[in-house]
Order: C-alpha cells, then sequence, then structure tokens
C-alpha cells in the first residue's frame, strides 16, 4: 500500500493492517464562489452520516467570486475537532495557489489535483492523485450552464473512492444540502458517480489513510453557531431584531428570518417577530434601545466595525437601564482588516463600551450549544438586569459547521424582569407609598419598570441620558449622580454570579501547578494540547470564561494555580488584561499567551507555546 | 380631575392644567415654549389619553422640550439625531402606541439626516415636529444645516453654504403629511398639530421658532419679526374632530375658486378644512408641494400650512404583517415556541 515511507504525524498510529483509519484532515483549495461549498459540506455530512467526528473550516476570503479559498475538513476517531496545523491531504483545486498548498504538505502528505494542469510532480516525498477533471464533467450529461460549478464535485467523488466514503452517505450528505430536492442532487451525484468510478479504473491507493463507519456520533446534529444563536433568539421570544449587514454576523439574522415561522402566531397568521434591516448600526441600536424601552426583547446582531458605531446608544441604555441584546461575531480589527477571518478582539472594547463610566456584561459562548442557550438567556438576564447584554461568539463559531449535542429546549420559563402593570404599580405604591424607576427597593440595585402604555396616572416617568435621580426626575446635583452610579456599579458587581458560570475541569482540593484560562472557541485546540502535554508529564487544571465579569471562581482558580496561563485568540491578551484590572491579588505566575493570527487555534500552537513556557 | 366648575375639562374630564409637565428651563421668550403650550392644547383639545402617548427628542434646546408637556406620558431623551430610530423601534414593539416627537433643525439638518429620511422612507406612524431656528441653541450659537445663506452670527461669521429646507426633504423622502408653520401663529400650530396625531403615518411639521439669544436679527428668516412679517398662509385650517360626516362631494375636488374649501379626510375619520386664500394650493398634489417651497425659498417667504398630503400607505408595522397584539404584550406562549417544534427543527440537522 503507502508507497512512500514517511509517515504522518508521530502521534496517529496505524491499525494492524498498516492503514490509519478515521484520524487525518483534508486541505481543500478551491476559487470562491466556484461552488466548492456545497462540494466541502457534502464530504462533512457524509463523513458525519458515517458516525466519524468531523469539523470542517472555511478560510475564506473576503471576495464574492475568483479569489483563493481553503477548507479544513478533520476527522478524529478521539472527538479532536479543532483545526489541525498540518493536513496529510491536499485537494489542490486552484492552480493559483497549489505550488504554495503542496510545499505545505507533510512528508507522505497526498495532493489530488486536476490533471490537465500537467504539472509535473514537484515533491519526491508527496503522492499525487491526478483527475481529468474538465473531461470527466463531459462525460457526464448535464446542462452546460452548470458545468463549472459542478466540477468541483469531481473530488467529492474522487475521495470518496480513494478513502472509501460509501456513496449512499455523499447521496445522503447532498439530499440534504439540497433541503431533499432530488434533481440537483441527482445531477451532483452523477458527477460523484463518474468521478469515484473513474477512480477506481485509473488510480492506484498509495497512501495510508482511510475512513470506516464508527457510529460515535449518536444523536448529534451538525450546525453553525450563528443558526444556534438565532434558534435560541426564536426560542427566547425575541420580538424585535433590528440589523445592517456586515459579514460574519449576517447570517444570524439571515437564519432568524428563516426560522421565522417557527414565532408565526398560528392564529392569525401574523408575525411576533419585526425584522428591521436598518440604514447602518446607529440605528440598528436605536431602535433596539426604543424597542427595549417599550417592553419588546429586541436583539441586533453584528461585528466590530458595528458595535463601534453603537457606542453611544449603548452607553445610554446601560445608564438609562434598557434591555437589549447584541450579538458580536468577531472578525479581525481594525476596521475592514482581514473581515472574513476569526479573531477574539472585541473583549476589552465593548467590555467597556459607553462614554464615561458605563461597563457592559458579556456572555462568552465557546460551543454551538452555548449559542442556542445564550441565545435566549440573553434576554433573560437583559430584561433580570435591565441593561444591554453582549454575546460574544466570533467568525470560527458563528460560520463554521460544528457538531453539537441537540440543544436542550429552555429550563426556565422565560424571565421578564421587574415590570409593573397598572394594578402591580398600584399595589407598590400602596406598599412603598411611592414608586421611583430607580428606586432600589430590593436591595438588588434594580429598580422597578413601568412600559408606555401602562393605563395609571403615575406610571409615566421621563428617560434621559442626563443625571436624574430615583424618581428619574432631571438632576444635575452631584450626590443624586453619585448615588446612582453608585447603584449602577452595584449591579454590575451582582452580575458576576448571575451570568453563566466558568466551565471548570480541576479537583479543588488537589490542584495541579499549571491551571490554563480561556474562553470562546479555543477550548476544542485547548483540550487536545492538554491531553499531549499530559502525555509529556505536563498536567494541567482548566477553566473557560463565559461571561464578563468575571464570576468569582475565576479569581479562585487563579489563586490557586502557581502558573496560571492566560489563552486568547487575540493580539493584545485583552481576558489577561481584564483579569489584572478584575483582580485584587495578582497570582504568583501569570502567563499571556496570544495568538491573533486570524485563524483558528490550532492544538499544535497551544501544546508549543505551553511546553515553552513551562519548560 | 377639576372639581371647580368654573375650571374647563375635556372630554375625559382632565383640565388642561393636567396636560402639562415640567417647568421650562429655556430663555423666556423661547419659541419652542409657545409650541409645547400648542401641544398642552392640541392634547386637552382632542381628550386625548396621555397614557397612550410616547413623547420622544433628540439633543438640543428643542429636544429639551418634552419634559414640559404631557407629564403623564413616557417620555424618552435620547441621543443627538438618533430619535428617529428610537421612535421606530418603540412603535414597533408597540404599535398601539401614539408617538409625538420633537427634533432641531440641527438634530434633524444634520446629525440626525439620515435617521430623518429613512424615518420617513418607513412611515414611521408619528407626529414629527421640527423646531427649527436656523442655529444650533444649547451649543451656544453654532450655524445649523437650516441657516440662511449670506446670514453673519457675531462668533461665526457669514453662512456660507445654502440651506437644507426641512418640508421639501419631507415631501421628497415619502413623508405623507408635511406641514410648515410658525411659532407665533398658535392657531395654525395648534390646528396642524390635532391633524398631524390623526394622521396614519410619518407627519412632519416644520416651525420656524425663533431663538431669542443667538438667532433673533430681523434678517434672520427664523427671526421672530421675520416670521411675523413674511408669513404667507397657503390656507386657513380648521380641524374638525372625528365623528363628522363628511359630504362626498366636497373631497374630490379637481379645482376651486379662492374661497373655496377642500377637505382632507385623516385616519379615524377626522377632517381637516383648508380654506384657500389665493394661492393655488393644493396639498394633495406633490409637484405643486415642491413649488411652493421652492417659490418660497426664492422669495424669501415663509409659506405655512398643510403643504403636502397623501392617503396614507401601510406604515412599517403594517408593511411587516406584525400581530394586532402590540409585541411588547405578546404572552409568554406566544414568545417561546414548543419543545416539540425545536425537535423538528433539530432533526432537520441531523
Ligand atoms: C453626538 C453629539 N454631538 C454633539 C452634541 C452636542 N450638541 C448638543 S445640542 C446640539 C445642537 C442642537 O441644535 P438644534 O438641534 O438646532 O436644537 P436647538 O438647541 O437649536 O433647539 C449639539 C451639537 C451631542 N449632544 N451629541
Ligand atoms: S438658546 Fe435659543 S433655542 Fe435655546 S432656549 Fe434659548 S432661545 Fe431657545
Amino acid at each position: 500500500m503507502c508507497a512512500l515511507n514517511i509517515g504522518p504525524s508521530p502521534r496517529v498510529k496505524p491499525a494492524d493492517d498498516g492503514f490509519i483509519y478515521n484520524d487525518f484532515a483534508f486541505t481543500v483549495a478551491t476559487k470562491n464562489g466556484s461552488g466548492s461549498q456545497t462540494s466541502n459540506n457534502t464530504l462533512v455530512y457524509a463523513l458525519f452520516k458515517m458516525g466519524i467526528p468531523v469539523n470542517g473550516k472555511n478560510l475564506f476570503p473576503s471576495n464574492i467570486k475568483g479569489l483563493p479559498t481553503w477548507y479544513t475538513i478533520r476527522a478524529s476517531k478521539d472527538g479532536y475537532t479543532a483545526r489541525k496545523a498540518v493536513t496529510e491531504i491536499c485537494i489542490a483545486f486552484n492552480q493559483d495557489t497549489a505550488a504554495e498548498d503542496i510545499s505545505k504538505l507533510p512528508p507522505g502528505g497526498v495532493c489530488i489535483l486536476p490533471s490537465e494542469w500537467n504539472w509535473g510532480h514537484s515533491r519526491e516525498d508527496v503522492i499525487y492523485y491526478e483527475i481529468p477533471v474538465k473531461d470527466l464533467v463531459k462525460t457526464v450529461d448535464i446542462n452546460p450552464d452548470f458545468r463549472d460549478r459542478i466540477s468541483n464535485m469531481v473530488y467529492v467523488g474522487a475521495v470518496a473512492e480513494l478513502f472509501d466514503i460509501p456513496q449512499d452517505k455523499i447521496y445522503a450528505a447532498l439530499l440534504d444540502s439540497f433541503k431533499g430536492k432530488t434533481k440537483p442532487a441527482d445531477m451532483n451525484m452523477n458527477v460523484v458517480k463518474a468521478a469515484a468510478e473513474w477512480a477506481r479504473e485509473n488510480l492506484e491507493k498509495q497512501d495510508p489513510y482511510k475512513f470506516a463507519p464508527l457510529n460515535l456520533n449518536g444523536d448529534k446534529i451538525v450546525i453553525t453557531g450563528n443558526e444556534s444563536a438565532a434558534l435560541g433568539a426564536i426560542f427566547g421570544g425575541v420580538s424585535v431584531v433590528a440589523w445592517y449587514p456586515i459579514t460574519p454576523s449576517t447570517s444570524l439574522v439571515d437564519a432568524i428570518m428563516g426560522y421565522q415561522y417557527l414565532r408565526r402566531d398560528p392564529d392569525n397568521g401574523k408575525e411576533t417577530v419585526a425584522v428591521i434591516q436598518a440604514e447602518d448600526e446607529i440605528a440598528a441600536i436605536g431602535m433596539l434601545v426604543g424597542a427595549g424601552w417599550a417592553g419588546a426583547r429586541a436583539m441586533t446582531s453584528t461585528s466590530g466595525p458595528g458595535i463601534s458605531l453603537m457606542a453611544e446608544f449603548t452607553g445610554l441604555a446601560y445608564y438609562a437601564e434598557i434591555p437589549l441584546v447584541i450579538w458580536d461575531i468577531t472578525r479581525m480589527g481594525p476596521s475592514t482588516g482581514l473581515p472574513t477571518r476569526t479573531s477574539q478582539g472585541d473583549l476589552i472594547f465593548t467590555y467597556f463600551l459607553g462614554h464615561g463610566d458605563s461597563r457592559q456584561l458579556i456572555l462568552l459562548p465557546g460551543t454551538v450549544e452555548e449559542c442556542f442557550e445564550f441565545g435566549w438567556r440573553a434576554f433573560d438576564i437583559a430584561e433580570a438586569q435591565q441593561t444591554p447584554v453582549f454575546v460574544l461568539s466570533d467568525l470560527d463559531i458563528g460560520m463554521n459547521n460544528w457538531m453539537a449535542e441537540p440543544f436542550q429546549y429552555p429550563s426556565e420559563p422565560l424571565n421578564r424582569g421587574k415590570v409593573l402593570n397598572a394594578e402591580e404599580l398600584q399595589q407598590h405604591i400602596e406598599k412603598f407609598g411611592t414608586w421611583g424607576r430607580y428606586k432600589d427597593v430590593d436591595g438588588d440595585a434594580v429598580g422597578y419598570r413601568t412600559l408606555p402604555g401602562t393605563n395609571h396616572p403615575r406610571a409615566a416617568y421621563f428617560l434621559r441620558g442626563t443625571g436624574h435621580n430615583e424618581m428619574a426626575v432631571y438632576s444635575e446635583r452631584a450626590d443624586d449622580w453619585v448615588q446612582n452610579m453608585q447603584r449602577l456599579h452595584r449591579k454590575f458587581e451582582n452580575a458576576r454570579t448571575l451570568l453563566p458560570t466558568p466551565i471548570e475541569v480541576w479537583d479543588k482540593a488537589a490542584p495541579k501547578r499549571i491551571g490554563i484560562v480561556t474562553f470562546g472557541s479555543n477550548e476544542d485546540a485547548i483540550r487536545e494540547a492538554r491531553d499531549w502535554l499530559a502525555q509529556d508529564g505536563v498536567e494541567s487544571d482548566y477553566l473557560r470564561v463565559r461571561g464578563l465579569p468575571l464570576h468569582p471562581d475565576v479569581a479562585e482558580f487563579i489563586a490557586s494555580h502557581e502558573h496560571v496561563i492566560v489563552i486568547e485568540n487575540n493580539f493584545d491578551g485583552q481576558l489577561n488584561q481584564v483579569i489584572n484590572v478584575d483582580m485584587e491579588q495578582r497570582p504568583p505566575r501569570k502567563t499571556s499567551l496570544t495568538l491573533g493570527d486570524s485563524l483558528p487555534m490550532t492544538p499544535e500552537w497551544v501544546y508549543e507555546q505551553v511546553t515553552a513556557v513551562v519548560s | 380631575m377639576s372639581a371647580n366648575p368654573r375650571i374647563k375639562t375635556n372630554p375625559i374630564g382632565l383640565t388642561r392644567e393636567d396636560y402639562k409637565g415640567g417647568k421650562s428651563t429655556l430663555c423666556p421668550g423661547c419659541g419652542h415654549d409657545s409650541i409645547s403650550n400648542q401641544i398642552i392644547s392640541m392634547a386637552f383639545d382632542l381628550g386625548l389619553e396621555q397614557y397612550k402617548i410616547i413623547k420622544l427628542s433628540g439633543i438640543g434646546c428643542s429636544s429639551k422640550t418634552p419634559a414640559y408637556f404631557l407629564g403623564r406620558s413616557h417620555g424618552f431623551n435620547a441621543i443627538h439625531g438618533r430619535m428617529p430610530s428610537v421612535v421606530t423601534g418603540a412603535t414597533t414593539a408597540n404599535h398601539s402606541l401614539t408617538a409625538i416627537a420633537v427634533s432641531g433643525d440641527g438634530d434633524t439638518g444634520s446629525i440626525g439626516f439620515g435617521q430623518y429620511k429613512h424615518l420617513l422612507r418607513r412611515n414611521v406612524p408619528m407626529v414629527y415636529i421640527i423646531e427649527n431656528n436656523g442655529v444650533y441653541g444649547l451649543t451656544k450659537g453654532q450655524f445649523s444645516a437650516t441657516a440662511d445663506q449670506d446670514q453673519t452670527l457675531k462668533y461665526y461669521g457669514t453662512n456660507t453654504l445654502r440651506p437644507i429646507d426641512l418640508a421639501l426633504e419631507a415631501v421628497i423622502g415619502g413623508a405623507t403629511f408635511v406641514a410648515r408653520s410658525f411659532s407665533g401663529d398658535a392657531k395654525q400650530v395648534e390646528a396642524l398639530m390635532k391633524a398631524a396625531v390623526n394622521h396614519r403615518g410619518t407627519a412632519v411639521i416644520d416651525i420656524v421658532s425663533p431663538c431669542v439669544t443667538f438667532n433673533n436679527e430681523i434678517t434672520s428668516t427664523k427671526s421672530y419679526s421675520y416670521g411675523k412679517a413674511n408669513e404667507m398662509p397657503l390656507h386657513e385650517i380648521r380641524y374638525v374632530a372625528p365623528g363628522y360626516v363628511p359630504e362626498k362631494e366636497e373631497i374630490v375636488i379637481e379645482d376651486y375658486d379662492p374661497n373655496e374649501v377642500i377637505e382632507v379626510e385623516l385616519h379615524g375619520g377626522a377632517i381637516v378644512r383648508l380654506k384657500k386664500l389665493g394661492r393655488d394650493h393644493d396639498p394633495r398634489n406633490k409637484m405643486q408641494a415642491i413649488q411652493a417651497l421652492e417659490d418660497a425659498e426664492r422669495d424669501g417667504i415663509l409659506i405655512t400650512g398643510l403643504i403636502y398630503y397623501e392617503e396614507p400607505r401601510p406604515t412599517l408595522a403594517e408593511t411587516m404583517h406584525l400581530t394586532d397584539t402590540p409585541l411588547s404584550a405578546l404572552p409568554a406562549g406566544k414568545l417561546r415556541p414548543s419543545e416539540d417544534a425545536l425537535k423538528k427543527v433539530l432533526a432537520s440537522f441531523r
């Protein structure tokens, strides 16, 4: 079998028959807009249907058509689905980048490429499978208009044949892609079949990589973070969405519109969710501010540049205490830098967004399950705390397909917070002698609000960004200002324990020497790297932050470890900075490991970095 | 409610006093205060329920005024120029509310110009009052975008730019009700406001409202004396309360004589009767409205009255086909789909 005597990564052990099953990765290099998305999704879904843990990641350019785009597919029998730094197989279907793509293959790697390029073999230590793409497509009876877009299905057929993906799984994946429509599925399948047949007859298997059914996926689903967030919002009772298009957040609102049918009033067929495409992000958040004030569950989704335009209104909403939800699907900054690449770089900006002394509550999902959960929970927190709630996701979670456990139906009823209707207001006044919008009657720093339209002569209050006292009456008195700010600060402090608690992997009675702290989408890469480190004898504890302000557990975790390593995917170590600001006592030793290279984190990077700092 | 029979009460038993707000902190004599007074009178006369009204504004002296009227209505003093988006969100959340908003010419014509135009385009149902003084009051007298060309101000010299005509922008932008008035003309302002709150759609009233502190030179078209001297009403306006049964023949009028009366029927059956005052102005004709504004600018005349009126087109909430129950009042059962619905959706991701 293997023609070359150069093995894969030393961590991967071949089976008794010499083959390596379900533990390798592909890089698919194509031109953007060439239809490769369908081909790549088909491969991912077919592997998923074989029960093999799989993950696909798009590393695409900020362009609609023509520029190079890469897609990585990783299968892992051990359930590791982080992006691998080096992939064993390259499908080099973009002539402009092929030389570079091939150069990145490891020794013993595999390259699949169109034979019509007549490229010759640039590397001795790589196995080449050349396929006559153009000629093959011509043999299939399809409308010439579709030929170009469908030619990427050729590599799907070749991969299926070379690495053993059953054709029925490919077809099932295609049917999913085309929402059950057999016509386009059949047309694509015909190309897959022709390519598989050609490969069977003309290619000799020389590499050691194979897929075999694993049935590890149970009733898991494959979904993007943005779709999960949209579903979370739909099940969270979102009623007003105002937004302005920006990659990578657009697909979140697109998905909300796609699921609007779930919320159509069955009694009269009318909408219970309003979606307004605003003229810009300032207007989008202005609409949320108006809607949140008037009693809607209001949300938007945006990215860094949108967040910056929302600063003034966010500060007002914090100060005037208006609930609303803002999803930030973070991409690289500043402005439009690497707009379609992932990043965790908006943390600090968002945390302190607004003027003067405002600070914002932030939820930090790290998985698609959490995108769903925070999707509904964010409204409950916003309304209970009467404040904006940010959810910081990123392009990697948001726009890539992830395997997930089926989402749990919301475990708690909607929490609409302290809203008084006319009757309750009357009772409140009778009980306390008065009602003041910003009075802290319960000692939790949250006042009672009334909504516009409440039929009670004393329900109205005046909301403003200028100074006000507890009764919501205009005031420029310094003591009123300070009193209000102190209450807001108490409210913010209380939120530490109300936000989602961190994910923690450690034994408090016997902490390891090293504690790793992170947030968001780095989970998979760090989990795998921790396993590798453990194999080297470097044991570590783990904590993933899921909300800002930091939960008290974070401080405890940090204080309990001899060496804390904060790992994040931005350049400045922003979580590390927040920890520095937040923690009164500095831990004995803390190292900030930052990536910020626009790509999803890899276990290799984490392993190397941690090894370097601990040795 | 008044216990004293000599104090007049309105159809819902409230006195005019009940429609007031806090004490004004504007300069004595500021045009904006008389507009607040007309809002109070309008709401009192019509017997409006204050709890159904929301009053909003941006930032500026003018935008401070919602604190001075309708003390029993929820109020929102938003941020500079971005009140339109807040109204859009609020009326989307609860389309049963009547929105009355006040803005300045700086607020609307500069920082908020984009939001203004998009509000009109969406036909957000509201009364949009611009208190137009040609100057920034609250920041102490800079030129605004509606300031006259060649006008001079003490600190800021001569304005070399052409003014933006916010009424003209409203007509072009798709507003279905556009009026202009002068704060000194209490009767007309009040009649226009009555018509405007009964209009279904964005009703813009651009009111020249002199800033007695920073822009009251007689040469300024936004000064009190200039307004008084150059006001040219397009028609005499009378608002006829709902319930009045219009004689249909009277409405459809192709052309009419100087003393003829035309009627515009508003949503809910109210009627605005316009008695023509010599000018050939039919507010239902868009080109005429634009022409009238152009001519007035050229001649330095302040034309006032109902400049443009269009049969209301669907409002934003209507185009979005929202539930009749306001979104803000939907019960939990309508906000969260069933567990079964979630299971079904998830199955499609398998
Ligand atoms: C973003 C922002 N920029 C600037 C200001 C400062 N500012 C407050 S009021 C105002 C101008 C108000 O003028 P206008 O709308 O004409 O109202 P007037 O005071 O004349 O009634 C400005 C520039 C602000 N509040 N917010
Ligand atoms: S500065 Fe001008 S606009 Fe402001 S309150 Fe005084 S008179 Fe009115």
